[in-house]
């Protein structure tokens, strides 16, 4: 299947937009009490969010994770009530109560994300079921890193989404850490999507740091579900260039294994490529990062300019 | 007039998942052997369910606990009305994740935008010689959590009406349901009617001691209060029916009438909710008490299998009167 080069272009701005996102996160958390709680970032790794929701249409739903924000903001959500959120203003999409970790976009059918790791996956399921249940034409994206494939609710998943053929993908973004522990040291499969064949749905590997590779499994996925076929399990190597949040040191991750995967960045390898092939003209990609500075200073103008919530207002939200 | 019919509770409970079905599309039922069961037994809650609405209304699953309670999770915010089985309390450990970091706080996490009316239906209760891991009475556990309603009726007639009110609420709902009260038909009106959540009911007047109770435990109470009658001493029954939200008004309004107040639960008693109740009434109702309160509830131990020992381990009468006359 040919990439469509506008669907490139796509990606490759998303992967800037998030890439200005999180550098920009990097920064402010280390400023005291600016952002409150962990701060989680996917640096690096923006080819796996922005792949897969560029092969989505906007009815089609996501439930993620920790590592959300490239997910979410490749879904179409809007910055400023994301970034205000992740300063817990009143302002944010969840009105201060989620915090960076949580945020719940379902105006871009984000409904919920879970920290709990392996949390994401029967919840995907039961979206999924819906979807089948009421004979619409989407589907449910899963997104869960190479940790969450060891959790019980994993396996009770797969086995419930291959069984009834639900319209799910499962996106296992393996960035080879799940906290300190490196792959091997907690998984003993050298690919995970092999775990597919144990459930009977089609499972890949691709190279989780180029876009369009990213794009064309979740694409494919995405078409068998809409027939009816079912799950599909795609594993999407990348890795975790930073820690797993910002107060982690990495010194338990090799200093020229994080810069070798530095060198394979997904953002300047899809960007060098469409400038080669002709697509766009390189003055092109100065003009995306001019814009996504600017999207994100705004953002952040906007979350440092909003009020907090009212103490009060913690007693809402609770109930219907 | 009322029309009556004589109901065991799973069958008011099959009744109530009936008429929901047939009113409204969204909801369908999910669990291990809800639809073809190791049980053919029309006193079951599930029965004949498969054979009126489908393979795709009735939803056997694998023994999965995490995923039936995750189905319901994304079902519910996907618009559907989820209502799901866990087969005993005890498994309610397996399918916590997905009940208590997520159906309960998701909606919160979200700022009110995503929404999670689901049921998860508990079958409970000790009296089966099933040992421990199939009896263990957890409602003060799900109480604990804020987001989640805790029903627990004790008649048959309150689970049919609770159960299409849970159905229809907005919020996730653990519903448990005795296992004792599924074989002990009672009158059930046969109309379509709603039985309020958050509201305890006056199972029987009187004005000299209060107990509160619920489930399993309202027909002991029910025998302790003749028995406390012969002896001159008129007991009202608060039947809490829901634990969250709390009824406090009608049990602080029976303490304020009566001056003395017994807890009784099957559950074990140390965190047991009737801890719960004896704050709220000491608090809010500390001047109305005459004596002080009592707890009747199951020994800090796991429920034993043997007959004798299981016994032993469910408060009966006898518990209750002996409590009742140590406050007189």
């Amino acid at each position: 299947m040919e990439v469509p080069a506008n669907k490139k272009i796509e990606m490759l701005e998303t992967m800037i937009l998030s890439r200005k996102f999180s550098d920009s996160l990097a920064e402010l958390c280390r400023i005291e009490r600016k952002i409150p709680g962990m701060m989680i970032l996917s640096t690096g790794q923006e080819a796996v969010g922005s792949g897969v929701c560029a092969a989505l249409e906007p009815e089609d739903v996501i439930i993620t994770n920790h590592r959300s924000h490239n997910h979410l903001l490749a879904k179409g959500a809007d910055p400023r009530e994301l970034m205000a959120e992740i300063f817990c203003k009143k302002t944010g999409c969840n009105k201060g109560k989620s915090g960076t970790l949580h945020l719940a976009v379902p105006e871009v059918n984000a409904p919920c994300t879970t920290t709990v790791v392996g949390g994401t996956l029967p919840i995907a399921v039961g979206q999924a079921f819906a979807q089948q249940y009421k004979n619409e034409p989407r589907v449910t994206v899963c997104f869960f890193g190479d940790g969450a494939a060891n959790e019980g609710s994993f396996h009770e998943a797969l086995n419930l989404a291959a069984l009834w053929q639900l319209p799910v993908i499962f996106v296992c973004e393996n960035n080879l850490y799940a906290g300190a522990q490196r792959y091997e040291e907690h998984t003993r499969v050298q690919d995970m999507a092999r775990r597919a064949e144990a459930y009977d749905m089609p499972g890949v590997t691709v190279d989780g740091n180029y876009a369009p590779e990213v794009y064309r499994a979740a694409r494919e996925a995405r078409q068998l579900a809409l027939e009816g076929r079912g799950p599909t399990l795609i594993e999407c190597k990348t890795y975790r260039c930073r820690g797993h949040g910002e107060s982690d040191p990495q010194h338990y991750q090799p200093g020229d294994e994080i810069r070798a995967w530095q060198e394979k960045c997904p953002i300047p390898r899809l960007g060098d490529e469409l400038v080669s092939l002709g697509v766009i003209p390189s003055e092109r990609i100065k003009e995306m990062e001019s814009l996504a500075e600017k999207i994100v200073e705004n953002a952040v103008r906007f979350a440092e300019e909003s009020p907090y919530p009212e103490p009060h207002e913690a007693l809402e939200d609770v109930y219907v | 007039m009322q029309v009556m019919q004589k109901l065991g509770m799973g069958q008011a409970v099959n009744q109530a998942l009936r008429e929901e079905m047939r009113r409204d599309p969204r909801v369908f039922i999910a669990g291990e052997g809800v639809g073809v069961s190791i049980h053919v037994n029309p006193m079951f809650p599930t029965h004949g369910l498969l054979e009126e609405f489908g393979p795709g209304r009735v939803k056997d699953t694998p023994v999965s606990e995490a995923a039936i309670a995750g189905l319901a999770v994304g079902a519910a915010e996907a618009g559907l009305r989820p209502v799901v089985e866990i087969m005993f309390n005890p498994f309610f450990t397996l399918a916590s994740d997905m009940i208590v970091n997520h159906a309960a706080k998701l909606r919160y996490l979200s700022g009110g935008k995503s929404t999670f009316p689901l049921v998860v239906r508990i079958k409970s209760g000790a009296g089966f010689g099933a040992g421990c891991q199939h009896s263990h009475n957890l409602e003060a556990w799900a109480a604990h959590c804020p987001g989640l309603k805790v029903v627990m009726p004790s008649t048959p007639a309150d689970a049919k009406g609770l159960l299409k009110s849970s159905i229809r609420d907005g919020n996730p709902v653990i519903f448990i349901e005795h296992m004792g009260l599924y074989f002990a038909p009672m009158p059930v009106p046969e109309e379509e009617y709603l039985t309020p959540l958050g509201k305890a009911d006056i199972k029987r007047e009187g004005r000299n001691l209060t107990v509160v109770t619920w489930s399993g435990m309202l027909g002991v109470a029910m025998g302790a209060a003749e028995m406390l009658s012969r002896e001159g001493i008129e007991t009202e029954i608060v039947d809490l029916r829901t634990l969250a939200p709390l009824d406090k008004e009608t049990i602080l309004n029976s303490v304020a009438k009566t001056g003395r107040l017994i807890v009784l639960h099957e559950a074990t008693r140390t965190g047991g909710f009737a801890g719960e109740i004896a704050a709220v009434v000491m608090e809010e109702g500390f001047k109305h008490l005459k004596a002080p309160l009592r707890r009747v509830t199951g020994p800090d131990i796991p429920v034993p299998a043997s007959p004798p020992l299981e016994q032993f381990y469910i408060p009966d009468e006898n518990d209750l009167v002996r409590a009742a006359k140590e406050i007189f």
